[in-house]
């Protein structure tokens, strides 16, 4: 047995919050307690804070991107941060909290398996929080902390926290957020993100890095349908080794599922079975290939198959619809036009669709149903789509790669619009 | 083994397949796309990732480099070897040329060509009609590039607006553009400085020998090490010393490489990939922050030259 270190994989998470709860102290706290923050990068923040008039280095600076964010002292865009603590790797995704927070936040969380939900202790739960909630269960991420923050500003008092954790729950039992787990800190003074701290013994659960140390790397424990959209076809006919004349290799991503050698498999739209012959990855056989797994996949027979097709267990194959209903954010200053065609991408697929109609919008703040004729910026709505051709959709709640579309403007070709199939 | 969990891939897998399934969605969505090769390491490792994206096929993309002029014999010797080994097609842009025609006009003689290289890039991206670049840029290198998407769109100018990108979600990535419009895909976007050396570890992959330590004679300018006298592949030599500047014989190696008159080395006796591994987890001073003497004249200075068409 070799020494080696324990690789638990890679967590992707979103950290959640408004202008003011510390968001920004709490992900620069982590970078610096783990470590992540080298010496220049301290040095460049510590004189920043010094020459805006500050006593103590602010770990918020760390976040600030842009030229028109340091300006402005505000987070444009959705940054990315990494850190590692030697047995996994993080990538947290940091979203704005302000204006266009709805847009900035789902496309933080499409590829978040975690969130942590910041609640400023003395604030307790606001309509932000509600607002935030709601998005992390709409775009389906498993598990939750919820953070409640700044406890050194409320003398690190039990009873406020254990009032909010109430609060909370109720709140979280109505929108059906299942997997929820709540932490008292203070990511200013640093107690219980790396470091317990001296003033929370109360508090008997684990630090905030514990926590996203234990959290399971896979997006779902259930298994899941085989779903193999392909990318790209390889057919190396010119080469000069003839033993590849006839090589047909289908490339792409274990959407969803897993699969080896000699399992039966279903081509869409086409509709022809076949088996597994191989499965390679560089070269090598590989037997067989797991959720997230880039491959090259082969097939025992001759099937035509080109980029946009995708390869399904033949026991679980998806529905072949030309409509789809879906929970839809619109992600465009231009609103969205019941008259136009917009492109819509699908996995590797991509069709013309249309509205059909939109059954009703989503009051974030309420959580309210109300009926709306277009969508703004922002808006997430009940939609039905016409589509020009099929596609393999399956549910959002059970396969988030093959249940989710993009929408793209036609003519200026700009992301528009984020979807989730329901049905 | 009744707690057993899903299996999931490694950290290291899990990011060799995303930027696999990136390469794969640049090669399925755009019409005539090149791939960036300098012969440096994080687009050594971009190689790799194609080499397992499309073998046994061939590279759906040529390979290019936009010459300095100003580049370390070693990497560019590397570069050639390197693409040679590939059987893939390599081409190489240079500075010097946008300079004799007149579109690249330095302020004086001994000015950084670094940033220039915009330019000559934008002028190959018209002479081929290239609609994506791909490129080995991480978003952990710079502030700046931690708000980039991995598929960033550029105007007609080469422009990047950072405060108007698309939106990027799940793994949908949106490659449109007209013509004269262009990509730029960076399919390691996700991955830090540990992450490409752990990676070259475990692939075994072969690097110019300026990446491990060895002496060179350098002097010591406003803190940072600078080499001295190093020479081209005209056999010329660059970086002359200043008057009064002390030469001494260092032992260093290169944490990034890039034009020589803004790439500085670090002190280090790291002359493998696994000591360069366990260098790079206890140093104390960033990347960039090492190195780069470009990135250090403003806080913006890498946004400034993204927003001109910088890769």
């Amino acid at each position: 047995m070799t020494a080696q270190v324990e690789d638990h994989g890679l967590l992707r998470f979103l950290t959640c919050g408004s202008v003011d709860d510390g968001k920004s102290t709490l992900i620069g706290r982590l970078l610096f307690d783990t470590k992540t923050i080298l010496a220049d990068t301290l040095t460049a923040i510590e004189r920043t804070s010094s020459k805006r008039g500050l006593t103590a280095v602010d770990l918020s600076l760390l976040t600030d991107g842009l030229q028109a964010e340091r300006e402005q002292g505000i987070t444009i865009d959705v940054a990315y941060r990494y850190f590692s603590t030697g047995t996994r790797k993080y990538i947290i995704a940091d979203a704005p909290g302000h204006e266009q927070y709805t847009r900035n936040m789902v496309t933080a969380a499409s590829t978040a398996n975690l969130a942590i939900i910041l609640i400023d202790a003395r604030k307790g739960v606001l309509t932000q929080t509600r607002r935030h909630s709601y998005l992390a269960k709409l775009v389906g991420i498993p598990h939750v902390v919820v953070a409640v923050n700044k406890m050194d500003l409320v003398d690190y008092d039990q009873a406020t926290y254990e009032r909010i954790v109430a609060e909370y729950q109720a709140f979280a039992e109505q929108i059906g957020l299942d997997d929820v787990r709540f932490i008292p800190l203070s990511a200013l003074v640093g107690d219980m993100i790396v470091d317990r701290g001296e003033r929370l013994d109360w508090y008997q659960g684990p630090t905030l890095i514990d926590i996203l140390e234990a959290a399971p790397a896979a997006h779902t424990e259930k298994a899941e349908s085989f779903r193999f959209p392909v990318q790209y076809v390889c057919r190396p006919q010119a080469s000069d080794n003839p033993e590849l004349h006839d090589y047909r290799g289908f490339m792409g991503r274990v959407e969803s599922g897993e699969i080896k050698v000699g399992d039966s498999v279903t081509v869409l739209p086409n509709g022809r079975t076949s088996k597994i012959k191989d499965i390679q990855l560089y070269g090598q056989s590989i037997g067989k290939a797991i959720h997230e797994q880039s491959v090259t996949v082969l097939l025992e027979d001759e099937i035509d198959i080109s980029r946009g097709d995708m390869i399904v267990n033949s026991d679980e194959v998806p529905v072949q619809s030309k409509q789809v209903d879906a929970m839809v954010c619109w992600l465009s200053e231009t609103p969205l036009s019941p008259a136009r065609t917009y492109w819509l991408r699908h996995t590797t697929r991509e069709v013309k669709a249309k509205v059909a109609s939109i059954s009703h919008r989503v009051d974030i703040n309420s959580l309210a149903n109300e009926s709306a004729a277009t969508l703004a910026m922002n808006d997430i709505a009940r939609v039905t789509l016409k589509l020009a051709q099929p596609i393999f959709a399956d549910n959002y709640e059970a396969s988030r790669a093959t249940g989710a579309f993009i929408l793209i403007d036609e003519s200026t070709n700009n992301t528009v619009g984020a979807g989730m199939i329901a049905s | 083994m009744s707690t057993l969990t899903k299996q999931t891939l490694s950290h290291l897998d899990w990011l060799e397949s995303e930027a696999i399934h990136i390469m794969r969605e640049v090669a399925g969505q755009c019409s005539n796309p090149v791939l960036l090769f300098s012969g440096g390491k994080d687009s050594i490792c971009m190689l790799r990732i194609a080499e397992k994206a499309f073998r046994p096929g061939k590279f759906p993309f040529p390979l290019m480099h936009i010459d300095t002029g100003h580049n370390y014999k070693e990497v560019v010797e590397f570069r050639d070897k390197r693409a040679t080994e590939l059987g893939e097609r390599l081409i190489v842009r240079s500075v010097e040329d946008s300079m004799k025609r007149g579109t690249v006009v330095l302020k004086h003689e001994n000015e950084s060509r670094n940033k220039h290289q915009s330019v000559t890039l934008l002028e190959a991206i018209e002479e081929f009609g290239f609609d994506a670049c791909i490129g080995g840029a991480r978003r952990d290198e710079e502030k700046a590039r931690a708000k980039e998407r991995i598929m960033s769109f550029r105007d007609e100018f080469g422009q990047w607006d950072p405060k108007n990108q698309r939106p990027e979600l799940w793994n949908l990535y949106n490659a449109r553009s007209h013509k004269g419009e262009n990509i730029r895909a960076f399919p390691i976007s996700n991955w830090t400085e540990m992450d490409v050396w752990q990676y070259i570890e475990r692939e075994g992959l072969e690097l110019p020998s300026i990446y491990f330590a060895h002496t060179r004679p350098v002097v010591m300018r406003q803190g940072a090490i600078v080499p001295v006298n190093v020479p081209l592949m005209s056999g010329e030599l660059t970086n002359l010393p200043k008057a009064g500047e002390e030469i001494i014989d260092l032992q260093v190696r290169f944490r990034t490489v890039g034009d020589i008159s803004c790439t500085a080395p670090v002190e280090s006796d790291a002359d493998t990939v696994e000591k360069i591994v366990i260098e790079t987890a206890t140093t104390t001073i960033t990347e960039r922050g090492a190195t780069r003497l470009d990135d250090q004249t403003s806080d913006a200075s890498m946004e400034q030259r993204k927003k001109e068409g910088y890769f």
